[in-house]
């Protein structure tokens, strides 16, 4: 059993994860672990992890980053996030620990708090035993479960009532190390009544090392809050990457994630998404563009709890060579959430004979009165498009790129940062013209 | 410039095209007129370069070069142009991401250095006006959610960004309303000059009376069956085809 040389760790290493850590965060290592004791990870086995097999990247020696691993350069000068016209205040976590030692003065509004989730339950231990660790559920999931026993630090933002964050977060999660390493981040957005706020999460790899990232997201939307969250993976081959996001959501507030997975290795990401308040919005957007063996699976589940509210779901996948792809797209609309509108779209490209997608729509609906549409397809390049490029006399190569990057667009026109909209477009032409895997002009990424 | 000898081609296993024969000379207007399924249409594809059609005897020339030997990106970037009669919608790609990897391919196989931004943009803007097609068009993805009348125009707008030497308009008549297929038809007649060449396909005479042909062509069956001077165009209109298919 794969399970218990985790528990050993984390029995082994319990004290010095607790001294490296917070109250608020040690007391919930007990019953995750007790959780993870009786339910371990995910299997194939399962239903929901039929075409995903991650127990097996627990297999082997993975140390724990309980040293701190130090970065030897300053993060700030080097990681210049090359997005022309995209100013953002920008944070770093390298591996699962908050960065700050060259951070530069940040002026946010009053009452906004960035940065450390540690320090976060020092300044505001009300907001933090509030909402840490408390739509995180664990009791069906392995990960999530691991994760909780052994996050240590990770990301907050925090925007108060009334308060609009105007210029966009931007995280860069760094990892690093010099042996194969777990790594376990958490990361809490809470949008008080009426706040808004924007963060974009970027992914980064600097080792050529193994590692296996656990990443619990909680987002907290209140009364006509507006929160946007921005993923975008560019990790090395050797990166399995799980994730998990639970979101919360009150009356008439908008929740946005786009997960854009432009280089990974093996990449999990579930997302929960609960519409709690009447006329609440959630638009669930994700793009992986996977070649090699790489593997994506996203897991959607969208919970409508409520009346009145709407959901949209677009998630693209391209996939070369032996590439590997999963969605499953559930939606949950219960007994009371009349007048639901429910929209979910999959498509997925098929740029080789030997990639493989497998893709699952699942909609429950309890309520009778109710708009939900789902749609699927998985195909090949349009033939017809194809030629008729070609008979303006572009070259069949750039004809093939054109259309690949044109299939990607309507996930990149989600996005409401338009600067970033423009700046992705550009990796993704440099992704499917092999020229990735640096953002700019900076070398520090494998 | 162009040569075409006893064209055979296929599609699917059946031959459309049974021995076509046509020359086509700088400065002149061809017409190529037939009933539905005649084979019209397949003879368009097989001069572009369609990879759905095979040919199986024959041989063209393009400017003395052998043009079933070209892939269709090098056909075109020879001065071949092609008005689809189904224009392809593409979502996604721009009108003008489209048109400037279009006109700098071909600039590059000529050599010439990519056009700079601001002479695209000229470029564009006064072959719009030439056809007189609006601004919107131009900046949304190719033909996406353009009417059939609008697809129509933007082909003979890419003809006039790309300026071929013999453009091959196939049915670009059909599904235009009279005040676009006047607008169509000029915009064609103000590129046709004493260097270049036009092949106008098509069922109907209509279009003849804005495009005039200097020759006119009956494909039937897979061959050409008759051809004359504009007034064969204008028998046709009066008689059908009949009297030549079973005379």
């Amino acid at each position: 059993m794969i399970e218990q040389q985790y528990i050993d760790l984390f029995t082994q290493f319990r004290d010095e994860l607790d001294a490296h850590s917070v109250k608020g965060m040690n007391l919930h290592r007990d019953a995750a672990l007790e959780k993870f004791k009786q339910i371990g990870f995910p299997t194939s086995k399962q239903e929901e992890y039929k075409h995903s097999n991650i127990v097996r990247t627990f297999d082997g020696e993975l140390g724990l980053n309980l040293r701190n691993i130090p970065i030897p350069v300053n993060p700030y000068d080097v990681f210049k996030c090359d997005v022309p016209h995209l100013s953002t205040h920008l944070y770093f976590l390298i591996n699962d620990r908050y960065y700050d030692q060259f951070k530069p003065p940040v002026m946010l509004p009053e009452g906004v708090f960035v940065g450390s989730l540690q320090r976060f339950s020092e300044e505001y231990p009300e907001q933090f035993n509030t909402y840490y660790a408390q739509i995180a559920d664990y009791s069906d999931n392995g990960v999530v479960a691991y994760n909780t026993m052994f996050a240590q630090d990770g990301f907050v933002v925090y925007v108060p009532k009334n308060v609009t964050v105007e210029k966009p977060l931007q995280l860069i999660n760094i990892l690093r190390g010099g042996v194969d390493l777990s790594v376990n981040r958490r990361i809490l957005i809470i949008a008080e009544e009426n706040a808004q706020v924007k963060l974009l999460v970027c992914d980064h790899t600097v080792d050529d090392v193994r590692f296996v990232v656990t990443q619990v997201t909680e987002v907290f939307a209140d009364v006509s809050a507006q929160v946007d969250l921005y993923e975008l993976e560019e990790n090395s081959e050797k990166v399995t990457r799980l994730t998990n996001l639970f979101s919360e959501q009150k009356d008439h507030s908008n929740v946005q994630t786009s997960c854009i997975t432009l280089h990974n290795g093996y990449t999990r990401n579930n997302y929960r998404f609960r519409l709690l308040g009447e006329h609440a919005e959630a638009h669930a957007g994700g793009l992986a563009i996977c070649d090699k063996d790489q593997h994506i699976d996203n897991f959607a589940f969208l919970d409508h709890v409520k009346p009145n509210c709407m959901s949209n779901e677009l998630f693209k996948t391209v996939l070369n060579d032996r590439a590997s792809g999963v969605f499953c797209g559930k939606i949950l609309v219960e007994k009371d959430a009349q007048k639901t509108m429910a929209y979910q779209t999959n498509r997925n490209l098929l740029a080789s004979d030997s990639a493989q997608m497998f893709s699952k729509p699942q909609l429950e609906i309890y309520a009778d009165d109710v708009k939900c549409s789902h749609g699927l397809t998985t195909g090949q390049l349009d033939e017809e498009a194809l030629f008729y490029m070609r008979a303006r006399g572009i070259d069949k190569d750039e004809a093939r790129l054109l259309l690949m990057v044109a299939f990607t667009s309507d996930v990149v026109d989600m996005i409401r940062i338009e600067s970033l909209q423009e700046r992705l477009t550009t990796l993704i032409d440099k992704r499917f013209r092999g020229k990735l895997m640096r953002c700019g002009n900076c070398n520090v990424c494998i | 410039m162009l040569k075409i000898k006893n064209l055979h081609a296929i599609v699917e296993e059946k031959e459309i095209l049974k021995g076509v024969n046509l020359e086509v000379n700088q400065g002149e207007v061809h017409a190529v007129m037939g009933p539905n399924g005649s084979g019209k249409s397949t003879l368009a594809s097989v001069l572009a370069g369609n990879p759905k059609f095979e040919v199986t005897r024959g041989q063209i020339l393009f400017n003395d070069k052998d043009l079933l030997e070209m892939e269709p990106e090098d056909r075109a970037r020879e001065g071949l142009f092609l008005s689809f009669q189904y224009p392809v919608e593409i979502p996604g790609v721009s009108m003008v991401n489209f048109m400037r990897a279009a006109v700098n391919e071909q600039r590059k196989y000529r050599g010439e250095e990519p056009i700079s931004a601001s002479d695209f943009l000229k470029l564009m803007r006064d072959k719009r006006e030439l056809l007189g097609m609006d601004s919107q068009l131009v900046s949304r993805s190719v033909n996406e959610g353009f009417s059939g009348g609008e697809k129509k125009k933007n082909e003979i707008f890419q003809l006039a960004m790309l300026n071929p030497q013999l453009a091959i308009l196939d049915e670009t008549d059909s599904g235009l309303d009279i005040d676009a297929l006047r607008v169509v038809a000029s915009g064609v007649n103000k590129l046709q000059t004493k260097e270049n060449a036009t092949i106008v396909i098509t069922h109907y005479q209509r279009l003849l009376e804005y495009i005039k042909p200097d020759y006119v062509h009956v494909l039937y069956a897979g061959k050409i069956l008759r051809s004359g001077g504009p007034d064969l165009a204008l028998e046709l209109e009066k008689r059908g085809y009949d009297w030549l298919i079973n005379p």
